[in-house]
């Protein structure tokens, strides 16, 4: 199927590859299917976009949570990410969701409430985490040039 | 909006399965029990709403800029 998109024009969905949140995203109920998309021209990069299927106008930017906190372990309820299905924890995919102002050096990953997307079943939620020190607007832009700069120094 | 008047230790009954139980109350907090299915999420509602507003900021993001910064930051 092709779906038509606001941030990547028309895009080839291969069916297979569709991720459902089954109750659809807080403050986006209604979208419930998504599909992930890489930076094809640069695979180094740290982010990637999680496109909604049902409107073509929404896309969340993440970024692996491990880039800008290495020791990144979100505290969830089993009970709660029942809903995703039988899982290895090795298996499951977190993300974390960007919000970029026009002041880029004020922009914020939510490790507050990660995107965990179950690989095998592809179900996803986004879920609270218990993690108190973890914050709703976490400001990245250091972190990733901490990051970057560590990775150029090995 | 339903209205309740309840007494500490006393409960109200949503549905057969959802049990709030008033555990005590101190000045003007209430400490609440609740018992509900495992797979239903409870959050306080000022950090579901920030959640929710948090998630419109996303897609609100310039897609551009993450691309232009995803170059500057590639590791």
């Amino acid at each position: 199927m092709t779906i038509q998109t606001k941030h990547f024009g028309e895009l080839n969905i291969d069916e297979g590859k569709i991720i459902t949140f089954p109750e659809g995203i807080p403050g986006f109920p209604d979208y419930k299917k998504y599909i992930f998309i890489f930076d094809e021209e640069d695979e180094n990069s740290p982010f990637c976009w999680l496109q909604s299927i049902d409107d073509g106008s929404i896309a969340f930017a993440l970024i692996n949570p491990l880039k800008i906190c290495p020791d990144y372990s979100p505290k969830v309820d089993n009970e709660l990410i029942e809903s995703l299905g039988e899982f290895n924890e090795n298996e499951l995919i977190v993300y974390a969701i960007v919000v970029v102002p026009e002041d880029i050096t004020q922009m914020t990953a939510n490790l507050k409430a990660p995107i965990i997307i179950n690989s095998q079943t592809k179900i996803g939620m986004q879920v609270i985490a218990q993690n108190e020190e973890y914050e709703v607007k976490h400001k990245i832009f250091n972190d990733l040039q901490e990051y970057t700069s560590a990775k150029e120094g090995v | 909006m339903l209205a309740l008047t309840r007494k500490k230790d006393e409960s109200i009954i949503i549905g057969d399965q959802i049990e709030i139980t008033i555990l005590d109350i101190q000045g003007d907090k209430v400490k609440l029990g609740i018992q509900a299915p495992k797979n239903i999420a409870i959050y306080r509602k000022e950090i579901f709403l920030e959640i929710k507003e948090e998630n419109k900021a996303a897609v609100q993001s310039s897609i551009n800029q993450i691309k232009e910064l995803g170059k500057i930051f590639k590791k």
